[in-house]
């Protein structure tokens, strides 16, 4: 039982974490206010919060310079994409280490997971001369085929923690009403992991969003997702805050939305069931 | 316990998975190994030849690749204390009870949604920018010399960035870990005369050491790699000040089309990241069995 | 039609052998009842015969068909699980129908075999609640409804009434009983408790570490325990075992006592003791009486309910003769 607390001492609680709170979230506050303000207010001194005239400009001007839907479609393909094959070969993979444990099962899940700890850079060379020579490079097919690689030990990580928690017998119970393997993973354990395998594709779809590295040196003009997109924005010519401001709310709105969705099973993806 | 038939069933059903990954790491791991005991430019295709260990010896005499060894070092840790200080410090206010503890704790977790080429470029413009960063204009306001971040700490200013993403991460690690701890405990300890502090250090910070072991852990291995920040930010400049080793192999074999020694140095990456990881999956073995 | 054979079956896990080679017969229509305490091997069996675990030699037929290498899908049994094992996400109705599904039986059918199982169980007011929204008797009899609309050719159970109440269980027994008896079907019952098995069982099967000790009738176990650990496991209260020069008397090396073959008398009678703890239970009186002669262990006693008898009384009891049963050194009954 929690204790009651005073009045004052919450007040003050609340007073500082608002506080601390504000403080982190302002980079994104700061930018999606910009991203509403003319070129000139974006760099004006003294800056001002909300008393500017809001415009909706910056938008249209990054829709229309730039080819901006096709990145944002790049990253969505690129992003669910990778997600939902990487689930579907991990999902029975998971129900092979979850329900029909081995002596080597622990030792296939750590392997798996080793998989992931390998820096991209030591395998950079030969997946970008092998993506050059069968064409792969720059193409929405070749980000895929790697992300799904990249992510596919947490994806088998995660669905594996929570296949866990289902009780076996309730699969045996369906394998004695006459359900095939197909059917049981289908009409019973897939129905009953919903909940799990709902968030781990949400924190797989973020963390191929988010990724980085593959998709800057992978892509050039045709596949680039949005961090290819805004990583152009580096080398600028001209005022460009509010245009910056306009595009980075573009990408990073959807998937800030999603992660705040999915903050309760991101501790349990990303340290692999490590701390729940 | 199972019968022969899901036996089968299972390796059948597991295979498509370990193949997959077997030939992601068997494949390129193997290439990147033999290419670094090459001759190999890519803008002198068909030269290929032996080259034994010179590739390894040009890649680790280079001066550039103990800037390279220090600087993700001084990444690595920099950004580790920050978050792990950070967090923890955190995870004790946001444990508090206090009005708007959801809202809070949204806004506190947003920053680690923010692909790095964002956070990196709206840092570097917005509010690193010697004319006209926000941080220029608060330096100007109490009557101080605008300073210019990425010119003259260029790695501070990078470490400060990256760790502005991975703060919300060991946050909410930590936080979730001190949920857990039982609230008797601390009780108790109340009852037997033990002020905040003692009770900070003699109880929460044990119950937390495993949770930030495990953030340690996932960070490094993670933080090893950091590359997005650094290319549109400083491009690994000025000089070699913040060419931490992922990028310098970017650099050598991308940039230079030297393969050879960029291979080199991407074994040599593997080797480091190995040693993190064993590290990692122990902890992460020993949760398996509990 | 439910007849079932286990030839020389084994089974062991690793290097641990579970079920030493073991013969059984059970016949169409038969409620059986596996009996033993925890770790006999019990649940084990029961898998085996499901085929959610394989043999390790030997062979299981079903209605003289051969069974040992199908998958449990293919052998036309039910079983109804200690946990239930309900599926969480549908509602009664598809959870009773979810086997006629399977077996790819069309709609209307469906409909007419959950509706008439529904009824049958009193479940037809809950066919639309989901699982989580019943109480646990409830559970039990949708696990049950699950299992009868396949008429499979036997049913399994395992411990299914060690999850309810204590007045649950009195009620889903007779339950269970009344459906074996309009059902028919063969039925294969596995527990630790030997009430149920007693009151429900048509034969009983007492295990101990994999080895059958003793098949037989209820009564047949009752009276003619084949060796001590029947004659300990079979009654309630247990069965009091007397060793030494007693024993010898009656050229056995242990001979063994119910309760309720004791007569007590405060005068008279052939073993002399101080009654200890006495147990009222109104229709019955428990009494523990120490007769440090004969032996260490308190001596239970069945009396009457309301006997006048009292913590420290001396007291004297007397056996039936022709109920005394009489062990060797082995431990296996003398007749």
């Amino acid at each position: 039982m929690a204790r009651a607390v005073t009045p004052a001492r919450k007040a003050t609680v609340t007073v500082f974490a608002w506080g601390v709170g504000l403080l982190i979230f302002f980079p994104i506050l700061w930018t999606i206010l910009t991203s509403f303000k003319t070129e000139a207010e974006a760099i004006a001194s003294p800056p001002s919060f909300v008393g500017f005239d809001w415009t909706l400009e910056n938008y249209s001007t990054v829709m229309e310079r730039s080819n901006y839907f096709l990145h944002f479609l790049n990253s969505v393909v690129i992003s669910v994409g990778s997600t939902l094959i990487g689930l579907l070969v991990a999902i029975p993979a998971a129900w092979s280490m979850a329900f029909v444990p081995g002596k080597r099962t622990k030792d296939v899940l750590m392997w798996m997971l080793s998989t992931k700890m390998l820096p991209p850079v030591g395998v950079l060379i030969p997946i970008y001369l092998i993506f050059r020579d069968t064409g792969l490079l720059d193409t929405r097919t070749g980000l895929v085929i790697v992300l799904t690689l990249i992510n596919l030990p947490i994806i088998v990580w995660m669905l594996y923690t929570y296949f866990k928690e289902i009780p076996v017998d309730i699969l045996e119970a369906a394998r004695m009403d006459g359900a095939s393997l197909r059917a049981e993973i289908i009409y019973v354990l897939t129905p009953m992991a919903v909940p799990g395998i709902a968030s781990t594709l949400l924190l797989n779809i973020i963390l191929a969003w988010n990724e980085a590295f593959w998709t800057l040196n992978l892509t050039a003009a045709n596949a680039a997702p949005l961090t290819a997109f805004i990583a152009s924005y580096s080398s600028p010519e001209g005022l460009f805050y509010a245009k910056l401001s306009a595009a980075s709310t573009m990408a990073i709105a959807p998937i800030l939305i999603m992660g705040w969705f999915s903050q309760k099973q991101l501790v349990r993806g990303l340290t692999f069931g490590a701390v729940k | 316990m199972a019968t022969q038939h899901s036996k089968s069933a299972a390796r059948f059903m597991i295979s498509p998975a370990v193949l997959l990954l077997l030939g992601w790491m068997l494949i390129p791991l193997s290439l990147t190994l033999y290419f670094s005991f090459l001759r190999y430019n890519l803008l002198m295709p068909g030269t290929e030849e032996w080259a034994g260990f010179l590739n390894y010896r040009f890649f680790l005499t280079d001066p550039a690749f103990f800037d390279a060894i220090w600087n993700t070092l001084l990444l690595v840790g920099g950004v580790l204390v920050i978050t792990i200080v950070g967090g923890v410090l955190l995870a004790l206010l946001l444990d508090q009870p206090f009005w708007g503890q959801g809202i809070v704790r949204i806004l506190v977790i947003a920053p680690f949604f923010v692909m790095p080429t964002v956070s990196a470029l709206v840092w570097k413009n917005m509010f690193m920018n010697p004319v006209n960063g926000l941080f220029a204009f608060l330096a100007k306001a109490v009557g101080l010399e605008p300073f210019d971040f990425l010119a003259h700490a260029p790695l501070s200013s990078i470490i400060l960035i990256v760790a502005w993403g991975w703060l919300p991460f060991a946050t909410l690690i930590l936080l979730t870990a001190l949920q857990s701890l039982d609230s008797e405990q601390l009780e108790a300890a109340e009852m037997d005369g033990a002020s905040w502090l003692s009770r900070f250090f003699y109880i929460m910070l044990p119950h937390l050491s495993r949770a930030i072991t495990v953030v340690i852990l996932i960070q490094t291995i993670f933080l090893l790699s950091v590359f997005a920040e650094i290319l549109v930010t400083t491009n690994g400049g000025p000089g070699t000040a913040t060419t931490n080793l992922t990028f310098l192999v970017y650099a050598q074999s991308l940039l230079q089309f030297d393969v050879g020694a960029g291979s080199a140095g991407g074994v040599v990456a593997i080797i480091l990241a190995n040693i993190v990881a064993i590290f990692l999956m122990r902890m992460i073995g020993k949760n398996l069995d509990a | 039609m439910g007849r079932i054979i286990l030839e020389q079956v084994t089974k062991s896990f690793g290097d641990v052998n579970v079920i030493p080679p073991l013969d059984l017969e059970i016949e169409d229509g038969e409620f059986v009842v596996f009996v033993g305490p925890s770790g006999c091997g019990k649940s084990t069996l029961l898998r085996l015969i499901a085929g959610l675990e394989d043999v390790s030699s030997g062979q299981i037929s079903i209605d003289g068909r051969a069974a040992t290498e199908l998958p449990p899908a293919k052998r036309g049994l039910a079983m109804v699980f200690q946990s239930y094992a309900l599926y969480p996400h549908m509602s009664v109705r598809k959870n009773i129908s979810f086997p006629l599904k399977m077996a790819g039986l069309d709609q209307a059918e469906q409909n007419k075999r959950v509706e008439a199982a529904a009824k049958v169980l009193n479940l037809t007011d809950y066919l639309d609640r989901r699982p989580g929204q019943l109480s646990g008797g409830q559970r039990q009899r949708v696990a049950i409804g699950r299992a009868i609309v396949r008429e499979p050719a036997a049913f399994l159970f395992d411990e299914p009434l060690s999850n309810l109440d204590a007045a649950l269980r009195v009620n889903m027994r007779l339950e269970i009983s009344e459906l074996h008896n309009s059902l028919e079907t063969t039925m294969i019952y596995v527990t630790h408790d030997q009430v149920e098995a007693m009151t429900m069982a048509d034969k009983i099967v007492v295990l101990r570490a994999g080895h059958i000790e003793q098949v037989g009738t209820p009564l047949d176990l009752y009276r003619n325990p084949r060796n001590l650990f029947v004659a300990g496991f079979i009654g309630s209260p247990k069965m009091n075992f007397i060793e030494g020069a007693e024993a010898a008397k009656h050229n056995a090396a242990t001979i063994g006592i119910r309760p309720e073959h004791l007569s007590i008398s405060k005068s008279e009678g052939q073993w002399k003791g101080t009654v200890g703890v006495s147990e009222h239970l109104g229709s019955d009186t428990f009494l523990h009486v120490h007769a440090k002669d004969l032996t260490s262990e308190p001596i239970t006693v069945r009396s009457d309910g309301e006997v006048d008898i009292h913590h420290g009384d001396t007291v004297f009891l007397s056996p039936q003769d022709d109920k005394i049963h009489r062990f060797d050194k082995e431990g296996l009954r003398i007749s």
